[in-house]
């Protein structure tokens, strides 16, 4: 992985952050998937912000940024809003970036059921004490799942759960190439 | 018979009197994209994705009639952009979730989502709470992906000689109703021709979820349509 | 009970021959006896019509005056349309919740009074106004709304509630309503004498080709809005071959602002019910039915009885005016609450004994209608104007009016003017001249033809009303100034919401759609890509939807857009980049915040 001193030295390399919200990584595992293309890639741009090299926040601008997951909590919607600040280009990777996927299952669930069910009441639950937990240091959830285009502007989409490796590497090398994305029609999918 | 001439993109081709804009273009290898026509039964007119522009005025390809000299536009850029939007009004009205339904790949308002190449719906989801009923012991209907085409209804009463569904209220109330107070009251049966005719995974076989790997499903490969259109190449 | 049940629906669906196309009266007569059609109401008619209970249950779900569940024994229906509203809705709506201690939508406790909304009644020009059963109450203040209620709690009887009767036959005993006609202008061709049976007269002498040759000499429109050629329509149906053809009179007068025909059906039955009679004989029908809408059931009685004295004078029946081969009888189709209704094909389906869903076009009603035979639809206006034209000539009537459309129009005027009413005026006349009419109070917009027109600002005034400019089935609402025309815009779009019949999706989604960017804008939430959005869907909805109501619904959003841009320019800016201005985090974080006791750290 390219480091952020090697980026400070080139600075004409454009730079590519991304992040998991509420999403399960599935993306980010597919992101890997590009195989050795990575190493093509590592070569004209440089990671920034991203779990893939663990920079945990932005040293500059970026060029392209990566969202997997949507917005579940306060976290995750003030990562986003930083997101947006920071990065010219903002994709939505994955189902649950796009229309919240998975965790969206619970947005026609009040709030309080959702906590209630996972940790007081659902079968094989061990909660002795009968709270819920509430740590300063946990982000207070949503009320509600929201696509990350609910939450800020969105300039790309690339679905699927996860989607195809190759509609990945797709939408970057054009998005890099400065032109229109166009993912192959075996590699649009929403599952 | 008497044949009649009209134009689609241009194109000449014939059909027979009293034939749909839709089936006449197939005869041809000409795909209209469509979702609650189906086989042979009386068209609804309902989803309005095989809007065409006919005669300068937008009708639905499964309703309107041919005839002599009609001028049809079918593959255009306006007919795309108002195909696109009516399939994300579907998805957006519903709660469709691909990722996990056993429709997906054989799902045919998703395969012609893949077919326009929509990558994220242009309209925010409006997440309507929605029933399941798994009260039928073989098959049950989930009202989260029912896109109210109506093949149901037809199918039941025209195929079935049963009465199984019926749409209840109106408008945005509008919704999938069996004949009793769930699934399982009615005389509904697993070998129904209902069962294999909803576009979407509303009506569903139980326990034959996930049979077809992933990439050979219906629509992996080549787009819906494609056996058609084959035909004109 | 449930004999009882058993008794009554038979008894009920035997005074309609067990016959499902007459599901409406089954399941209004059903209501009429229990105040609502239970499951087991619905499993018995599906059972005795050879139906299925989710068929019946299709039907009465559809209208929105039928119901499910148990009513009270008293429903207030209290009107929400726009020109309520401005005449002071709120506070009279207000004043019933409190005096019933119950919110709209709401039945007191002991199952007496049930509260609820309606859109137009069709008594725009003697608004608030409000159905209490069939009963209509006018001019409400929300004093007056307390001493209903106050009375209506006493006796429950909505018709005590009529104390003082309104002018002309509203006082028939058979009528006896508050109601006024408020006919502010009389013209030739409706509020002149008539004498009944003297078109028909004049008609029967004639072959039916002459008679519709003269109808297409007058050049008489459809005066529902459409404008088609009635002539052409009729000898389109005539010509089709069939056993038996029908003529249906369009009385579901359902546009916004639109009021005429209740009066038209109230002083000039006879002269409508023998214009249809004129068109049955033109076109070789038997049978009329008129779709009256369910807001107007106070004047079932009084129109049934005209129907009876008609037939009793020989002008209805057999052997119509000693015809050997003429005969022709008119039933009165009672509707329940569905706007859509008065759209041609949903009407048809409506009289059937369907849900009131539009049907696929073609094949059009003179082709292929009422059970599936050649039918001609008209409006009630349509046919007082047919018989006049046989009683006097098409020359005389081709005089009055514009060059290109000829005769006379009836408007419904209401608003913010000073005389509120029905008007007679021959065509061409200017929206201006019909604003000085009616003594308009500072006009800013009127909306010609109802919110399925476009809103026209002072700049349009000048234009004539005629199909070639400003067209109209009869509307005529004015704003003044002062009035919050994006506000009316949003208003006028939730009722086609309401409305849809749902069938078809731009119509059934893209409103909600539309409806939630007109909402964003409105509140200061837009963009100037949200302007241009909402004008894109339009389009959409107006180009795919699939029958006049969602090929109309857009217009108050786009007559806004063109005729007061400035008003949604004014409203919209851009954004910097950031958070979205439709995402609120506070609001967002609201559920949690109380549940686990802190603040949020990033509001």
């Amino acid at each position: 992985m390219t480091s952020s001193q090697e980026a400070t030295n080139h600075p004409e390399k454009p730079r590519i952050a991304t992040v998991s919200l509420a999403g399960c990584f599935g993306c980010h595992m597919s992101i890997l998937d590009i195989d050795e293309r990575i190493l093509a890639l590592a070569e004209i741009v440089d990671f920034a912000r991203s779990p893939i090299n663990d920079y945990k926040t932005f040293d500059g601008r970026c060029t392209v940024g990566i969202i997997e997951g949507g917005c579940c909590n306060e976290e995750n919607v003030h990562v986003l809003e930083d997101f947006r600040k920071n990065c010219d280009v903002l994709v939505s990777l994955g189902d649950c970036a796009i229309n919240g996927g998975i965790p969206a299952m619970r947005n026609n669930i009040p709030l309080r059921e959702c906590l209630e069910e996972a940790y007081l009441k659902s079968p094989g639950v061990y909660n002795p004490s009968g709270t819920i937990p509430n740590d300063e240091e946990l982000p207070l959830l949503l009320n509600r799942v929201y696509p990350c285009n609910e939450v800020v502007k969105i300039d790309h989409f690339i679905p699927g759960c996860p989607p195809p490796a190759d509609a990945i590497f797709e939408v970057l090398s054009a998005l890099l190439a400065g032109r229109t994305p166009a993912i192959a029609y075996g590699d649009l999918k929403y599952d | 018979m008497k044949h009649i001439e009209f134009t689609i993109d241009g194109k000449t081709m014939t059909a027979k009197p009293g034939q749909t804009i839709l089936k006449a273009a197939e005869a041809h290898g000409v795909y209209i994209p469509h979702l609650c026509a189906y086989k042979d039964l009386i068209p609804h007119g309902s989803c309005r994705v095989c809007s065409v522009r006919c005669n300068g005025r937008i009708q639905a390809a499964c309703v309107q009639t041919v005839s002599e000299g009609m001028i049809v536009e079918n593959d255009t850029p306006e007919i795309h952009e108002f195909r696109k939007a009516i399939l994300d009004m579907l998805f957006v009205e519903g709660n469709h979730f691909c990722m996990f339904c056993e429709k997906s790949g054989q799902c045919e308002l998703q395969a012609l989502a893949y077919r326009f190449g929509i990558t994220a719906p242009q309209f925010p989801l409006l997440e309507p709470e929605r029933e399941l009923d798994m009260s039928h012991p073989d098959v049950y209907l989930d009202h989260n992906r029912c896109i109210l085409c109506g093949r149901c209804v037809r199918v039941s009463q025209d195929l079935d000689n049963k009465n199984c569904f019926q749409f209840v209220g109106r408008g945005h109330r509008k919704r999938l109703k069996v004949n009793g107070e769930a699934l399982a009251e009615t005389d509904l049966r697993v070998t129904d021709a209902v069962v294999a005719s909803c576009p979407v995974g509303a009506l569903m076989k139980k326990r034959v979820g996930y049979a077809i790997p992933i990439g050979e499903r219906h629509f992996d490969q080549q787009p819906i349509g494609h056996a058609i259109e084959e035909k004109n190449s | 009970m449930k004999q009882a049940l058993a008794t009554v629906v038979q008894e009920i669906c035997k005074k309609y021959d067990f016959d499902k196309q007459r599901m409406m009266d089954i399941v209004l007569g059903v209501q009429g006896r229990f105040g609502c059609i239970s499951v087991e109401a619905m499993d018995l008619i599906a059972e005795m019509v050879g139906s299925h209970r989710v068929e019946v249950e299709s039907v009465v779900t559809f209208y929105s005056f039928l119901s499910l569940k148990p009513q009270g024994k008293v429903v207030i229906r209290l009107c929400d349309d726009i020109v309520d509203w401005m005449k002071g809705y709120d506070a009279v709506a207000d004043a019933m919740s409190k005096a019933l201690g119950i919110t709209m939508g709401e039945t007191t406790s002991d199952g007496a009074i049930t509260l609820t909304k309606t859109p137009c009644i069709g008594m725009s020009d003697q608004a608030p106004a409000a159905l209490v059963n069939d009963v209509v109450v006018t001019n409400l203040s929300p004093e007056r709304a307390q001493d209903l209620i106050h009375n209506l709690r006493r006796h429950l009887d909505p018709q005590q509630l009529v104390t003082t009767v309104g002018d002309g036959n509203h006082s028939h005993p058979l009528i006896r309503s508050m109601v006024r006609n408020n006919i502010r202008r009389r013209g030739p061709v409706h509020f002149a004498d008539f004498e009944a049976g003297q078109a028909l007269k004049a008609t029967l002498a004639m072959d039916p080709e002459a008679v519709i040759a003269t109808i297409r000499a007058s050049r008489l429109r459809g005066r529902g809005g459409a404008g088609f050629a009635t002539g052409l329509k009729w000898e389109l149906c005539r010509n089709t071959p069939s056993d038996r053809r029908y003529v249906l009179c369009n009385a579901d007068e359902g546009e916004p602002g639109t009021f005429k025909d209740r009066v038209l059906l109230t002083e000039c039955a006879a002269q409508v019910f023998e214009g249809m009679t004129i068109a049955g004989y033109a076109i070789g029908a038997d049978t009329g039915i008129v779709y009256l809408r369910g807001e107007y059931a106070y004047l079932r009685p009084y129109l049934e009885q005209v129907l009876e004295e008609r037939r009793a004078n020989g002008l209805l029946g057999r052997q119509i005016q000693g015809h050997p081969s003429f005969h022709f009888d008119i039933r009165i189709q009672m509707g329940a609450g569905a706007y859509v209704c008065g759209e041609e094909t949903a009407l048809i389906s409506s009289c059937e004994g369907h849900r009131g869903d539009p049907k696929n076009r073609p094949p059009f009603p003179p082709q292929c209608g009422y059970l599936d035979r050649p039918t001609i639809v008209n409006n009630v206006e349509s046919f007082s104007a047919a018989a006049r034209i046989m009683l006097k000539g098409a020359p005389w009537f081709e005089a009055i009016g514009s060059e290109r459309t000829t005769g006379t129009k009836l408007l419904s005027v209401s608003g913010d003017c000073r005389k509120p009413g029905v008007y007679e005026v021959p065509f061409g006349i200017s929206a201006r001249e019909v604003l000085e009419l009616a003594e308009a109070d500072n006009p800013g917009a009127v909306l010609i033809g109802g919110p399925c027109r476009q809103m026209l600002g002072p700049d349009r005034f000048s234009g004539r009303i005629c199909y070639d400019d400003l067209a109209t089935g009869g509307a005529f609402i004015i704003f003044n100034r002062a009035r919050n025309k994006l506000a009316i815009a949003e208003r006028y779009l939730d009722f086609f919401i309401d409305e849809s019949c749902g069938h078809c999706t731009p119509c059934r989604v893209g409103l909600q759609l539309l409806k939630n960017l007109v909402h964003k804008v409105v509140t200061g939430a837009g963009e100037p890509s949200d302007l241009a959005e909402m004008r894109r869907l339009s389009n959409i909805i107006i180009q795919t939807s699939r029958c006049g109501l969602g090929q109309a619904a857009p217009n108050p959003v786009l007559g806004a857009l063109e005729n007061f841009s400035a008003l949604y320019t004014d409203l919209v800016s851009e954004r910097s980049p950031g958070l979205l201005s439709t995402f609120d985090l506070s609001r967002a974080v609201v559920d949690a915040e109380l549940r686990v006791g802190r603040q949020s750290k990033y509001v």
